[in-house]
């Protein structure tokens, strides 16, 4: 009955809202699929030091993108729970970034979602010459020092960001993602 | 088609009104079956898989539009399928039922004489599905069902009279990178399908569904498993990851009841990262239709590092060699080579290989054997750039070439002229995630005039006999008709385009919504014939568009949006 029910939800706007509320309903109840917010730290994804908090100086300066999840603090809970929770950490001389973008990061850290708005693709891509977020599917590039603004490619928006702060030299989230994980799934 | 619409009036309402929609499904009109017999030997006015036949010939026995008169082509009905990105899908034609498949996986059920709407099904889509490439090349057809395999890597069978699910499958998970996009293939009462998921860290593979209950009756990796034959292809445990996607409807011949079927290129990109000559990437694989057991196989070139997918499958064509009449398997590859392979029952022995179009990567050819030799500056390394051509798109990328039994001539959508750079990175494989390992980019070649071309060569000399060309890439799938015609679309200034397929002259026109990537089918409902395509641009035609862009320092727009056109003859 699973496929009857999608072609009905797919053919009323009525299912999708109620899947929406569903979809909102768990990410409220698990703290590792609810999106990043307030308070949280952030800890690497993968490699050597997967599950190790991310301090400003562990992000390179001018470098390729840190992938990680952000950490409850209340319950200590790592929120992969979701492929769409995660976030990029870049690190730039604070000079260099725009006046919106120098407003919402952390001793020159910005962050942002790694989730392109395109097709829904991770953005894990960097290049080296021009220091843009690239999305690995598509190609679609991002200035991080501009509020991830699309320089090329089929992305329609930037990506969001994730304001920060730092707390004795930990990233702390300032809040939550700048507008709601979106991505064009069925075109 | 009276009985249709009420149906589906009803199958609307029962579904506001969240009752069951079996019974609707039971008053639906006759609806003639596909047996194995009509796959066999379609009636001419049919066009009832892929390529239309087994063979993969991609063409069509009417003659109502020919030389004379395609010139007065007109639109019949349009269609617009509300939808974005590649649409790549030929409209597959049963007595007058008109099926099409979109990006996102949707199947549309469509009156062909008409265009009214028959019935449209969507698969609901997981949030977190990752799209690479959004778009599906079309349904099957067998018994009274039509089969869509799905982005997020799921089988559905669908009433082919209402697109009600009869059943569904999980091929494999998505969220390990796995997806469909081609057409599956219907013979003998089973549905194969393969995988794509090549740039994902995969191991790819070919499998077969009872048509009737959905379960799975074998399944046949690409890469062999430890203790089977050609694993030693592959060091350590890289043939766990080591991808040989399947992402091209296979052919068929009923004689040796063998399945005919290309594979990808190995992952990540680079081949020093998984040295070997990795079997059975970038081949063709035999298989039994009845066990999928590898009956026999060749590889185009071993241990790839240019990302030439040799996904397409052979055309199955009678060539002449040396006054003999061979039953050959013919594949226009991606690495530019035209192969002339021979089958039998447990043997494909090489014949001959032609380049079509500028490569630079072979040294040589075994004329025993067919493999290749290559330049090591022309092959890329970790973190050893070399510039090659064709680019990474290849001479030919998946859009099927034709073969017109009239002519005798193959028809090729062909690309000059286009070269890339690439250079391997070392790169971990995490599940789901990319698993490329590389960094490169697109240029073009010194004096070039001109991208695109439709070659049309003859098999029996091996001589090609006229080239058109085109000013930017070619991205188009060919239909060749008994009128004498080679269709094609492909360029991205958005014309669906017809040549005297003997001489290659430009015969007619038409400019469209987009551009055109679909694969170009014709039929005949109430002795009128019809020629149909979907026009979409998206996927790889909008990124290579870019690339060469990027390489030539031009901007080319393509606006996006599906529309079906369907043309004949004016009254």
């Amino acid at each position: 009955m699973r496929n009857r029910r999608a072609v009905l939800k797919s053919a009323l706007g009525l299912g999708l809202a109620v899947r929406g509320l569903r979809v909102l309903h768990a990410q409220e109840g698990d703290p590792r699929k609810a999106r990043p917010r307030e308070g949280d730290r952030f800890v690497f994804a993968f490699g050597p030091r997967e599950g190790e908090t991310i301090r400003v100086d562990d992000v390179p300066m001018a470098g390729e993108q840190v992938i990680c999840y952000a950490v409850d603090p209340a319950s200590g809970a790592v929120r992969d729970g979701s492929r769409l929770n995660q976030v990029l950490l870049l690190r730039f001389d604070p000079r260099s970034l725009a006046p919106g973008t120098s407003e919402v990061a952390a001793d020159g850290v910005v962050a942002y979602s790694g989730i392109c708005p395109h097709t829904g693709c991770d953005v894990e891509d960097w290049s080296e010459e021009a220091e843009y977020l690239v999305c690995s599917c598509h190609e679609s590039e991002f200035d991080p020092r501009d509020a991830a603004e699309v320089i090329s490619g089929p992305a329609p928006r930037r990506l969001p960001s994730l304001p920060l702060r730092s707390e004795d030299g930990v990233l702390v989230a300032a809040g939550g993602f700048s507008a709601a994980i979106r991505f064009r799934k069925e075109f | 088609m009276t009985d249709r619409r009420a149906v589906l009036r009803r199958v609307v309402g029962s579904l506001v009104l969240g009752a069951s929609v079996v019974a609707a499904a039971a008053q639906e009109p006759s609806y003639r079956p596909v047996t194995q017999e009509r796959l066999l030997s379609p009636e001419p006015e049919n066009w009832l898989m892929y390529r239309r036949t087994y063979d993969g010939w991609g063409y069509s026995p009417l003659d109502q539009v020919d030389t004379s008169n395609v010139g007065s082509l007109v639109p019949a009905w349009t269609f617009s399928t509300g939808v974005n990105e590649g649409h790549q899908s030929p409209p597959i034609v049963n007595d007058g039922a008109l099926f099409i498949t979109t990006p996102g996986s949707r199947v549309l059920a469509l009156d062909a004489r008409t265009g009214e709407l028959l019935w449209r099904f969507v698969p609901e889509l997981p949030e977190d599905l990752q799209q690479m490439h959004p778009t599906n090349r079309g349904v099957a057809l067998w018994g009274d069902r039509a089969f869509v395999a799905t982005v997020d890597a799921r089988l559905f069978a669908l009433d082919a009279g209402t697109g009600e699910v009869a059943w569904e499958t999980a091929v494999e998970n998505y969220a390990r990178g796995y997806y469909m996009t081609l057409a599956p293939l219907a013979v003998e009462g089973k549905v194969l399908v393969g995988v794509s998921g090549g740039e994902w860290g995969i191991r790819g593979f070919i499998a077969a569904y009872d048509a009737d209950s959905g379960d799975e009756l074998w399944k046949t990796y690409t890469i062999p498993g430890p203790g089977e034959p050609g694993h030693e292809t592959w060091p350590g445990d890289t043939w766990r990851t080591g991808g040989v996607s399947v992402w091209v409807t296979g052919a068929y011949d009923p004689d040796l009841r063998l399945t005919y079927w290309g594979t990808g290129n190995g992952g990540p990109w680079i081949g020093d990262t998984r040295s070997g000559d990795n079997l059975y990437s970038t081949s063709v694989l035999a298989l039994d239709v009845d066990t999928g057991d590898i009956r026999a196989h060749h590889q185009y070139h071993w241990n790839d590092s240019w990302d030439w997918d040799e996904v397409d499958p052979p055309l199955l064509i009678d060539v002449e060699r040396g006054g003999a009449t061979r039953r050959a398997l013919v594949h226009p590859g991606r690495n530019a080579y035209l192969w002339v392979l021979e089958r039998g029952a447990d043997s494909i022995d090489f014949l001959d290989a032609t380049q079509f179009v500028h490569q630079d990567v072979f040294t040589s050819v075994d004329p025993k054997t067919g493999r290749p030799e290559y330049d090591p500056a022309k092959t890329p390394g970790t973190g050893e750039r070399a510039v090659f051509c064709p680019s990474w798109s290849g001479g030919k990328n998946w859009p099927p070439a034709a073969w017109n039994p009239d002519t005798r001539l193959l028809y090729i959508p062909a690309n000059e002229n286009t070269c890339s750079y690439l250079e391997g990175v070392e790169e971990e494989y995490r599940p789901g995630r990319t698993f490329m390992g590389m960094e490169g980019g697109f240029v073009s070649r010194e004096g070039a005039d001109h991208y695109g071309e439709l070659q049309a060569w003859n098999l029996d000399t091996r001589e090609k006999v006229w080239t058109v060309e085109f000013e930017r890439k070619l991205w188009g799938p060919v239909l060749t008709t008994a009128g004498g015609l080679a269709f094609i679309g492909g360029t991205s200034d958005r014309y669906f385009r017809a040549f005297d397929a003997a001489t290659g002259e430009l015969l007619w026109r038409q400019r469209t919504n987009s551009g055109v990537t679909g694969v170009p089918t014709s039929f005949a409902v109430d002795g009128v014939q019809y020629i149909a395509v979907l026009s979409g641009w998206g996927v790889d035609a909008q990124r290579g568009t870019a690339h060469l862009d990027g390489a030539i320092g031009t901007r080319t727009y393509v606006p996006q949006g599906g529309v079906l056109w369907v043309f004949a003859l004016p009254d």
